[in-house]
């Protein structure tokens, strides 16, 4: 298969989007868009495991075109197992996000526009294998976030959206430092590409120089504390959509960049920083479970849950246990999944009510059965119960954590366990007050239960997420190769 | 003499064009001026695509004058912008009754840079440079009704003959080190000896003065702010640009022995440029006035990519150049258009422009995405490579400077994108009609900003052709 089909696939969409008229006929392309993605990455997805049991190269799928020949930058993609998880699961949030903002009124053409030239950011990251493609990338999907919360946003937009953009450009930035003391370090072998780079030894001097910088970068992308503040205003602010996609694929950009690109070709000083990672993260994982504890507003519940939900990825990246970065992977693919249904069920529950606050909902569930139950699973999903994917994520990083010897890394590995707990404080008292309870203002009873579409994305999240917590094993496999490959580079340090 | 030609042909052709026009305002009185911009655009597209026809290179005039395939894109690279100026400012000059007298000193100027181009004598570079810079003074005076307009013409005239002077202290102390003026004999002769190297850093301040580099910037706004948006565009981008193709063959090719210096010069500036500049224009509420910081700051990236003194640092420069002529001509081109029409510059003014004007809004919006350096349009590729080359000097500081930078940047180019689509005013800018001329400069700049970034071979040619 040619992976630039995924990215071509959109651009011709989103072209094609700016030539059509009226709200019915936009929304059916970009509903085709969205299907043709996913239907494409389910291809991809059965076509690798097919040419995967035939051969055993770490790359699947490569093509490599030079691009600035002078420079030494080539148009060089491929897959793994890790970016075809990462592939689907941009695909269905995309398809869930089309469908739940189906009733878009205000300017719906440049909506859908930017939400499919967004997923083509997402995938042509994914796919990159050099990492002055993924870097392009990466900033292609800076501007349409930008667009997207400040004219559709709600609350203070303009603020977030301005807060959003510097700070994840502020990333890039430090991304792209790293990036040159790469280039220019890799001896006789200058370029941006990875699996050249990744066969060069760069010395533990440039590798502790440039390795903040990539690792920071990426990780302001996936809310390492204290470089999470954009994550609450931002996903608060945002539409459902654009909450959805940055929730659940953004912050995945930062989580698989960290891991590919800082961890994968600096492994001396992925482990040489390590300890301070850890500490990061364990701060973050439990400050954004106490930070939300304290929210009233639903958004802005869900956003800080996610602040401690991804720095479990940070932290099965930083522990360099092939278990825990197993887990991490998982963690990224569920907290994607659980994250964008969140927000959708409460982009459903806002658009009736009017309200975000728990305090004024209450017994949604007499009216609202179908929305209710799907926020009571998906509450459940977050605070890990068995059977569910949140639950598969996160044992399989604390079991990875486990593994790495030594008291501090078993103290943070308890840290991060305990913060569970507080997990399911807040998200039960959400449940209790907003899903069950007496009906808080009568208004609520003419209200009406989701439609076609809003139970169409539902739904389809849910299998994801259900398909992942009761056979977390077809995952698992997928991703185990990929995992394996980077292990070989990081194990050999121990 | 079939050689002079062929080596002239684009300063010949450009005086020819000169001269029709002169004839024409003597001879015919009264020229309609649509006719006359008609005209004056066809030839200056003739003489844009005989500049890619002809390719002949060597010296003339006892080595005075020299000119190379590298030297001839430089100035088609000039001459393309000169047309979109020309295209974009047809509204503005066709209310103006002194059209032809516009275009004599605007193509005068544009053959003052071409002999600075191809000058291989300091003294030829000098004269180029005045016959750059004085009718330039005059055309900062064209909006006559206006005082500020003269204002602007008074500073620049000013400023510009202290630069001159600089220079030219700069050029004679450098001649009485080392006897020459010859660019060879200054090859040859260049040392780190303290007169030398102080009779360099006098030339440097005088290219200082004219690219707006940060501690010589203090003219820019001003000059700016009062000029008519046409010649503001034309300071910003084709007299800038000449120079910076000027310095970076000079500082390449001539003073290369005396490489860490200029080095650590242009680190320098580079960075007092980037940050001052994004600094004020952090607060501009007027928008040339706007343009004019940021384009300080952009003049500091330019001066990383010169830093790096390699082929590679070349090429960024020139490529470069050429993405920041269709970006800032782009957005010039919206502000003319709207300034012209409706007589507002200001941030304030352009809240829910949005709503009244798509087509000028997403245009203004990728000219300045690509100011910013955003992919995929094609600023994003000129700041990366030029960012890249310097970074080959190991200089890690000032890269993380410059990448900090761009996030400062982004901050009040994303303002004015915010003002567009976000804000909400009651009274926005009215429908602004696009007629055919602005419409194909902005079809022109568009597609440049699009492919000269994605498509690799712009990059390649220019690569191909620096020395």
């Amino acid at each position: 298969m040619n992976l630039s089909i995924l990215l071509l696939l959109p651009l011709a969409f989103s072209l094609i989007l700016l030539f059509v008229k009226g709200q019915k006929q936009v929304r059916a392309v970009a509903l085709t868009a969205a299907v043709a993605q996913l239907a494409l990455s389910i291809v991809l997805l059965f076509q690798f495991l097919a040419e995967r049991a035939k051969c055993n190269s770490a790359f699947l799928f490569e093509s490599n075109y030079t691009w600035f020949k002078q420079l030494h930058i080539n148009y060089h993609v491929g897959v793994d197992g890790i970016s075809v998880a990462m592939i689907l699961l941009t695909a269905f949030v995309v398809l869930a996000g089309v469908l739940v903002s189906w009733n878009q009124e205000k300017l719906y053409k440049e909506f859908f526009f930017l939400l499919v030239f967004l997923s083509m950011g997402a995938y042509g990251f994914f796919i990159s294998l050099d990492v002055f493609t993924m870097f392009f990338f990466l900033e292609v999907a800076v501007i349409p976030k930008f667009l997207l919360i400040g004219i559709w946003g709600s609350g203070k937009k303009e603020y977030s959206a301005m807060k959003l953009a510097l700070m994840l450009m502020a990333g890039s930035a430090l991304v792209f430092v790293g990036l040159t003391g790469l280039y220019y370090n890799a001896k006789g072998a200058v370029s941006f590409d990875l699996v050249q780079l990744s066969m060069h030894p760069f010395s533990p001097a440039v590798q502790k120089m440039f390795f903040p910088f990539a690792f920071i970068g990426f990780g302001i992308f996936t809310a390492l504390f204290p470089f999470h503040t954009w994550v609450p205003d931002g996903h608060s602010s945002a539409p459902t959509a654009a909450s959805m996609f940055l929730a659940g694929i953004s912050m995945k950009l930062g989580g698989y960049g960290c891991l590919r690109v800082a961890a994968y070709l600096m492994p001396d000083a992925a482990h040489y920083y390590s300890t301070i990672i850890i500490v990061l993260a364990s701060i973050a994982i439990l400050y954004g479970a106490f930070a939300t504890m304290m929210q009233t507003d639903l958004k802005y519940i869900n956003a800080y849950s996610s602040v401690s939900h991804t720095a479990f990825v940070i932290l099965g990246i930083a522990m360099m246990t092939k278990t825990s970065i197993n887990g991490a992977v998982m963690q990224m693919i569920s907290h994607g999944l659980m994250t964008a249904l969140f927000f959708a069920v409460i982009g459903m529950i806002y658009e009736r009510t009017h309200t975000r606050q728990v305090a004024q909902l209450g017994g949604l569930l007499k009216v609202m059965p179908f929305i209710s139950s799907i926020f009571v699973l998906v509450g459940l999903c977050s605070l890990g119960l068995p059977g569910m994917s949140g639950f598969v994520a996160e044992m399989t990083v604390f079991m990875g954590s486990w593994e790495r010897a030594g008291t501090f890394y078993h103290f943070a590995t308890i840290i991060a366990a305990a913060s569970i707990v507080v997990t399911a404080v807040y998200i039960l008292r959400a449940v209790g007050s907003a899903i069950m309870g007496p009906m808080k203002n009568n208004d609520y009873l003419q209200l009406t239960d989701a439609a076609w579409n809003e139970k169409t994305a539902a739904v389809l999240l849910m299998v994801g997420i259900l398909l992942m917590g009761l056979a977390p094993f077809w995952l698992n496999d997928l991703i185990n190769p990929g995992t394996e490959v980077i292990m070989q580079k990081i194990g050999m340090i121990k | 003499m079939t050689n002079f030609f062929l080596l002239m042909q684009q300063e010949l052709l450009l005086t020819v064009i000169i001269f029709i026009l002169l004839f024409l305002k003597l001879g015919a009185g009264d020229i309609d001026s649509k006719k006359l911009m008609t005209l004056v655009n066809v030839l200056l597209a003739v003489n844009l695509a005989a500049g890619f026809f002809f390719k002949q290179s060597g010296s003339l005039f006892g080595d005075m004058f020299y000119t190379d395939n590298l030297l001839r894109l430089e100035k088609n690279i000039l001459n393309l912008g000169v047309l979109i100026i020309s295209l974009q400012s047809a509204n503005w000059l066709s209310k103006h009754q002194h059209a032809v007298e516009f275009y004599l000193l605007m193509l005068s100027t544009l053959l003052g840079m071409y002999f600075m181009i191809s000058s291989h004598n300091i003294l030829m570079f000098y004269v180029g440079l005045e016959l750059a810079s004085i009718p330039l003074a005059a055309m900062a005076n064209f909006d006559l009704d206006k005082k500020r307009s003269s204002e602007a013409a008074m500073k620049y005239i000013m400023s510009s003959a202290f630069a001159s002077g600089l220079l030219l202290f700069g050029i004679s102390i450098m001649y009485g080190v080392t006897g020459t003026l010859s660019y060879e004999g200054l090859k040859e002769m260049a040392s780190d000896s303290p007169l030398f190297i102080f009779s360099f850093i006098l030339l440097i301040a005088g290219f200082g003065f004219k690219i707006s580099a940060v501690p010589f910037h203090l003219w820019t706004a001003d000059v700016y702010e009062g000029s008519p948006i046409a010649v503001t565009s034309y300071m910003s981008v084709i007299s800038k640009g000449s120079m910076i193709f000027v310095m970076a063959s000079v500082l390449f090719h001539v003073f290369d022995k005396i490489f860490f210096t200029w080095y650590n010069i242009m680190a320098v500036l580079s960075v007092l440029s980037m940050i001052i500049g994004n600094l004020f224009a952090l607060r501009q509420q007027n928008l040339k006035r706007f343009l004019a910081f940021s384009s300080i700051s952009q003049v500091g990236f330019i001066l990383i990519g010169i830093s790096s003194g390699n082929m590679q640092g070349a090429t960024s420069v020139i490529y470069f150049v050429l993405i920041y002529i269709f970006s800032n001509l782009a957005a010039f081109g919206v502000l003319s258009l709207v300034s012209t029409e409706k007589g507002k510059e200001t941030i304030d003014d352009f809240k829910g422009f949005y709503k009244t004007n798509p087509a000028l809004t997403w245009i203004l919006a990728i000219a300045l995405f690509s100011l910013a350096g955003i992919p995929p349009t094609a600023g994003f590729f000129g700041k990366f490579f030029l960012i890249l080359a310097g970074a080959s000097k190991n200089n890690y500081v000032l890269i993380t400077i410059a990448a900090l930078n761009m996030v400062i940047s982004m901050y009040y180019y994303l303002r004015i994108i915010k003002a567009m689509f976000m804000d909400a005013n009651d009274t926005p800018i009215e429908k602004v009609e696009i007629s055919l001329s602005p419409k194909i400069a902005f079809v022109t700049c568009v597609a440049g900003i699009v492919v000269t970034g994605l498509a690799s071979g712009v990059y390649d040619y220019i690569f191909s052709l620096v020395r």
